[in-house]
């Protein structure tokens, strides 16, 4: 991999290109990661320097929804980290039960799969029906991905494993229809979901919830953009409302973390003051 | 052991941050380099031992009981400080940013492997330059190979077990096929050369 201050100069002419060209704002992601992802790109795409793959982005309408792949990430589990479903149904759905109408948050939902686990937890502690999820990403493809809620067979062992140890008190088969080598996932669960594209780089609050996840988003982002992203979710929330984060992720560094109590012993999740 | 003329640098104490890349075998490696460096170590160490996912790893309680150096998983974000050696949380890659501070990710895996030794390399390569040192102990892939030639592309100092003393060869046989070590030596003379820079500035 090139490394060195020539290529981070040019990784910046791109990102600023990309802004202003496509309103896509990643100048204040992870320079580390990013790194990472353009050489992938570069490789993939067939060009030699991060320069080329610019003159490629600004020229040919087709390089950019590829690039966008390289840029946005999209792996996730349904029910990874299956401590974090533990804790939300023992520590936060009493609470969240005490609500008539509850709206749900789930801030870069990539191709969907936090938000169908949550949506299917929810299923399980009885609250589906009266909740509405708004899941936001950036990337129109993995969007439609997550609008079809269809997974490769092949993960659904992982997935099932997960969804066990996340304390359910149901089958995870009972959630989806296994037919042609893919899991579809139950329509019903769907028909609690409004799937839009949002950016917590540029965009703002849409609305007042009573739960924001966004789990290894954050980790993408510099301090300042951490911080600007942090602000949206706080103001979103409701008095009391939860913030869930990913398992290595914190609020120590954030100067939103005043806003914020920790209600459990368990890191990743953030009461709102 | 084999030893160019850079590794008095490390001795001398001339260097910012160390990172361990290790897979099988890493765990026993590990317990003879990591209890060699005092408390008062002034660089990072940050470590890489591919571990199968899981949500809780208990190679920080393993250590933290048999070495003076702090024991640490890094948080996003988290300054990279000296004194302590830091462990790649399992299921993620770790990366260091110019600044300093940690990012995590969970990009796809390299080589199989979240999280990846290339990934902490190359990325550590880029923030320290000739300032790290980048250390390859036993395994049995070829994950850390495409990293140590990032960091001697950036100047910095690269350091491989010898694959012969190695409990699993391939992976320290890799890293020096790929780049020319400067020191390839048993597990003592590692720890040895790390510990000298450790306590150089406070003779």
């Amino acid at each position: 991999m090139m490394i060195g201050p020539d290529e981070d100069i040019e990784i910046r002419l791109l990102l600023d290109a990309i802004y202003h060209r496509f309103h896509y704002d990643f100048r204040s992601y992870s320079m580390a990661s990013i790194r990472r992802r353009l050489a992938q790109a570069r490789a993939q795409l067939g060009c030699e320097t991060t320069s080329r793959l610019q003159e490629r982005v600004l020229h040919d309408p087709q390089t950019f929804p590829r690039l966008l792949q390289f840029l946005t990430v999209q792996v996730s589990d349904l029910f990874r980290d299956p401590s974090f479903f533990a804790m939300l149904r023992t520590e936060i759905v009493p609470e969240l039960r005490t609500y008539p109408s509850l709206k749900v948050w789930v801030a870069g939902c990539s191709t969907g799969e936090e938000v169908y686990s949550l949506a299917i937890a929810f299923r399980e502690e009885g609250i589906l029906d009266r909740t509405t999820f708004y899941a936001t990403d950036i990337n129109p493809d993995a969007l439609r991905k997550a609008e079809a809620a269809v997974y490769p067979l092949e993960r659904i062992p992982t997935f099932t494993e997960n969804h066990r140890l996340s304390g359910a008190p149901t089958s995870l088969s009972e959630h989806y229809t296994a037919a042609y080598g893919s899991a579809v996932l139950d329509r019903s669960l769907r028909k609690q979901i409004v799937f839009s594209d949002h950016s917590l780089a540029t965009d703002s609050v849409f609305a007042e919830v009573q739960l924001v996840t966004c789990r290894n988003v954050l980790i993408y982002f510099d301090k300042a953009l951490q911080d600007r992203a942090l602000g949206l979710m706080r103001d979103s929330l409701c008095r009391r409302g939860f913030l869930g984060l990913g398992t290595k992720e914190t609020l120590r560094f954030s100067s939103h973390a005043t806003a914020f109590r920790q209600p459990s012993l368990a890191e990743q999740w953030y009461q709102r003051c | 052991m084999l030893r160019r003329e850079r590794i008095a640098d490390v001795e001398a104490g001339r260097l910012e941050a160390v990172v361990i890349g290790t897979s099988a075998g890493g765990i026993n490696a590990l317990g003879v380099i990591l209890p060699a460096l005092p408390a008062e170590t002034p660089f990072p160490v940050v470590v890489v031992v591919h571990m199968p996912p899981r949500e809780a790893s208990p190679i920080v309680s393993v250590f933290k009981s048999r070495c003076a150096i702090a024991i640490s998983e890094p948080r996003d974000k988290e300054d990279v400080t000296g004194g302590v050696a830091w462990f790649a949380p399992p299921n993620y890659h770790l990366l260091v940013e110019s600044d300093h501070t940690f990012a995590l990710s969970i990009e796809a895996p390299v080589n199989h492997c979240r999280p990846s030794i290339d990934a902490l390399f190359e990325s550590a390569a880029s923030a320290y330059g000739r300032h790290l040192v980048a250390v390859v102990l036993t395994g049995a892939n070829e994950d850390g190979a495409e990293g140590v030639a990032a960091v001697r592309e950036a100047g910095g100092i690269v350091i491989v077990q010898d694959p012969a003393t190695a409990e699993m060869p391939l992976m320290p046989r890799a890293a020096s096929a790929r780049a020319q070590p400067d020191a390839m030596g048993t597990l003592q003379e590692i720890a040895a050369v790390l510990r000298a820079g450790a306590i150089a500035r406070h003779r």
